[in-house]
């Protein structure tokens, strides 16, 4: 029988192909597109953020400001400065009797409004108001500085006022606590599941139930910490520690699964080396097998905490999203974290609160980028073929 | 004394006597080897042994003491929780030293107590996973008791504010129109993932140069590192009003908060959790089974199609049920970007909300703690642990019934 080729049918199944290429790199393309998409878009709201009107006003410390911080400007120009300036203008007189009767000129904050105006962007402000930022800015008196307020505030009800740091220090404390609790403990499980455990049915529990848990959704975990911690143990709510506590058994599987691959990847040479020269298990693990596996248990620890540093869920459960303006001055005191901050200012009606809430994200994930920056370099640095 | 300052009393009183009791022990080790005997274990095994002495009563009797507080049996006063710890301390540290003799196997005797700690460390993640369990089953229960479970179930309607307005007339908690909404957004988000997910796996594992691989898989995986209330934000801010535009342009009407913008970005999200488990199962595939194909003449394609896919089918179908578990699970998107109103619809564009948002929703109202809508998180709560772990396991049974064992 002679074999014959059907060209058409040839160049059906060829067109096929070729599409079929197409679709799976377009399908790459298409999840980069939105990688780019989104990061241009967040950065795009963001970016005026990071710069904060300022008004240069005269302030005249009379009699009248003690009452009322308001006196110590012009009437037209009080409307326009921020309120948490002229606020604080009677404390300050009482504290330096000095200043009274004099006048200074200085540049303070504006109002949110006019910060949204100089920025060309929607605002409540009145034809006159914006007449007379006109005219403030022709002659200088109105200019964009660099927002030094986002990183060095905490929360304010005044979008102008309002800071990252108090968000940016409770989640340093919550990371710490979530840090003290997991890494011991993950690396102890993934050790004795490693190197002592017995292979019985206890075992096998213990592991299955390390890869549910890792799967389990992290809003339950917030309500396991409410349950437990708060009303069992009776930890303070909304404090760095309930909120570490609750994110740690959280990361804890993330650990023991990247400490248990770090030392499977160890060869058993290794440890019979060790053996040989008469060590005991647990001499040898901590001389050979654990040194070698640092790296790889680093890596996991340091992507744990990246997740951890993310996650608001849980802690919106345990109640660590209030209004919290100052940084927490210790673990049991009422903290905030920084994707909480965030939630809270993207739920916030107020349109500068949305260009704060895309500047605390870029923060945010600009952390969460050299985290997993430095765990990507060490897994590199230190990768060791056996 | 509050917690803190007992802790720093402890720390205070047994780390300095831990030290000495170190010290002491491999000093008497020495002196007595100088004198002429063998000793079983190295000095400093001597010494742990003896910390081991030390420490283990005081914390023992510590840990016991903030037990039975918090099952409040009893009310031990900080001072003397301290005074007795320290002083049991000492006790050990005492006995410690008395045992310290050459025959003392001391090496062994810490070692085991290590072993042993190591083991209780690694039943944490079963306690945790036993904590969720009791802790949520238990509100849960004293959720049903205000509520029927057979309403709770099979009602279609939810609206939980009636429990506010009066002590006797709870609200009506019908949980269908929360589950159809999660499906709703689940569904959305699975159509978007799968077959970009899949069709990313496939491209890196069979027609990817190793440099793209490189530099796709890392970028793939930084869509998996953030944060869930960052794509909330993106998703209601830029992704519905988008939505709201486009359905305008075509004459139809969307909800700002609808069911399609949360389910979108959320299935952005999964993608790589789909492509990276998925791209491990194809990899694993052995190339014989591709040279095979291709050998008889097929396209690449059809090698895929018909051979490769098959095989890794079990792994992306594990891959599937745990990216739907983690839709269902998923909070801070749907609580930003869709609906707080319950509702039963098909239309994607219509607000929906989800079990999670009403979690969440339940915790940071203003209602009392044991009001039934705060307890009704709970009840959903249990739900939700359920469907998850159900998807768990099974797509565990899945991996190991079905994978393919190759040589």
């Amino acid at each position: 029988m002679a074999f014959t080729v059907d060209q058409r049918e040839l160049k059906r199944r060829a067109g096929k192909d070729r599409r079929f290429r197409v679709f799976a790199y377009s399908a790459i393309f298409m999840a980069g597109a939105f990688l780019v998409f989104f990061f241009a878009d967040i950065i795009a709201t963001a970016w005026s953020a990071f710069e904060q009107a300022e008004l240069r006003v005269e302030v005249n410390y009379n009699e009248e400001a003690l009452t009322m911080g308001d006196y110590a400007l012009d009437e037209e120009m009080s409307y326009l400065v921020s309120r948490g300036f002229t606020r604080l203008i009677p404390n300050k007189i009482r504290e330096n009797r000095q200043l009274l009767g004099t006048t200074v000129e200085k540049w303070v904050l504006a109002d949110s409004e006019v910060d949204q105006y100089l920025k060309g962007k929607p605002n409540r402000l009145r034809k006159a108001e914006r007449n007379l930022i006109d005219k403030l800015r022709a002659e200088g008196r109105a200019r964009l500085g660099f927002n030094k307020g986002l990183f060095l505030n905490g929360d304010s009800k005044l979008p102008e006022m309002a800071g990252i740091a108090a968000a940016a220090v409770g989640s340093f404390y919550v990371l710490i606590i979530t840090l003290l609790f997991s890494f011991p403990l993950g690396v102890a499980t993934a050790i004795y599941l490693e190197e002592f455990a017995p292979d019985n049915r206890l075992m096998q529990v213990i592991e299955v139930n390390i890869n549910n848990l890792a799967a389990i959704p992290s809003i339950l975990f917030g309500l396991l910490g409410l349950a437990i911690f708060i009303n069992f143990m009776g930890v303070p709510r909304s404090s760095a520690l309930v909120g570490g506590l609750t994110l740690s058994l959280m990361t804890l599987p993330v650990i023991i699964i990247s400490t248990r691959a770090a030392i499977l990847a160890i060869p058993d040479s290794i440890r019979e080396g060790a053996l040989a020269l008469g060590a005991t298990r647990w001499q040898m693990v901590t001389s050979n097998v654990l040194p070698l596996s640092l790296p790889g248990i680093l890596t996991g620890t340091i992507i744990g905490l990246a997740r951890a540093i993310g996650e608001t869920a849980p802690l919106m459960i345990v109640g660590m999203m209030a209004y919290i303006p100052e940084a927490p001055d210790g673990f049991t005191s009422a903290a905030t974290v920084l994707p909480a901050q965030i939630y809270t200012w993207s739920a916030d009606s107020l349109r500068a609160f949305t260009e704060r809430t895309s500047a605390g994200i870029i923060v945010l994930l600009a952390v969460m980028l050299v985290m997993n920056g430095t765990a990507i370099y060490l897994r590199n640095k230190y990768e060791t073929k056996w | 004394m509050d917690t803190g300052t007992i802790f720093l009393y402890l720390f205070c009183g047994l780390v300095p006597l831990a030290i000495v009791a170190y010290f002491l022990a491999t000093k008497k080790t020495y002196s007595i080897k100088f004198e002429g005997e063998e000793f079983q274990s190295t000095p400093d095994s001597y010494g742990w042994y003896a910390i081991v002495c030390t420490l283990s009563p005081a914390l023992l009797a510590s840990f016991l003491a903030a037990l039975l507080q918090m099952c409040g049996v009893v009310e031990v006063p900080g001072t003397a929780l301290v005074a007795t710890a320290i002083a049991l301390g000492a006790g050990g540290l005492a006995v410690g030293l008395a045992t310290v003799k050459p025959s003392l196997r001391a090496r062994a005797v810490v070692e085991k107590l290590i072993v042993k700690m190591l083991f209780v460390a690694s039943l944490v993640s079963i306690l945790t996973t036993i904590g969720i369990v009791l802790s949520v089953t238990f509100e849960a229960m004293k959720f049903f008791d205000v509520v029927n479970i057979w309403d709770f179930v099979t009602g279609t309607t939810w609206n939980p504010d009636e429990a506010v307005a009066g002590k006797d007339s709870h609200g009506v908690f019908g949980s269908i129109p929360l589950f159809a909404g999660t499906f709703m957004i689940t569904a959305i988000a699975m159509v978007v993932a799968v077959p970009i997910g899949l069709f990313s796996a496939i491209c890196m594992a069979e027609y990817a140069s190793p440099a793209f691989r490189k530099t796709a898989k890392p970028a793939l995986e930084i869509l998996a590192g953030i944060p869930t209330v960052v794509y909330g934000f993106f998703a209601a801010i830029t992704v519905s009003p988008l939505i709201v535009n486009v359905a305008e342009y075509f004459g139809l009407h969307a909800d700002f908060t609808n069911a399609l913008s949360p389910g979108l970005v959320m299935g952005v999200m999964i993608i790589p959790l789909i492509s990276s488990l998925s791209d491990d199962v194809i990899t694993s595939v052995p190339n014989a089974l591709r040279e095979g194909s291709l050998a008889m003449g097929a396209y690449r394609s059809e090698t895929i199609k018909t051979v490769v896919l098959p095989a890794a089918l079990p792994g992306i179908v594990s891959a599937f049920l745990l990216a739907v578990s983690r839709a269902v699970g998923e909070t801070m998107i749907v609580v930003m970007a869709a609906g707080l109103r319950a509702n039963l619809t098909w239309n994607p564009l219509e607000g929906m909300t989800t079990v999670t948002v009403r979690i969440v929703d339940a915790f940071t109202g203003d209602q009392a703690f044991d009001s039934p809508e705060t307890l009704s998180a709970f009840g959903l709560g249990l739900v939700l642990l359920v469907v998850t772990l159900l998807l768990n396991i099974v797509s565990l049974v899945v991996i190991r019934r079905f994978r393919q064992q190759y040589e």
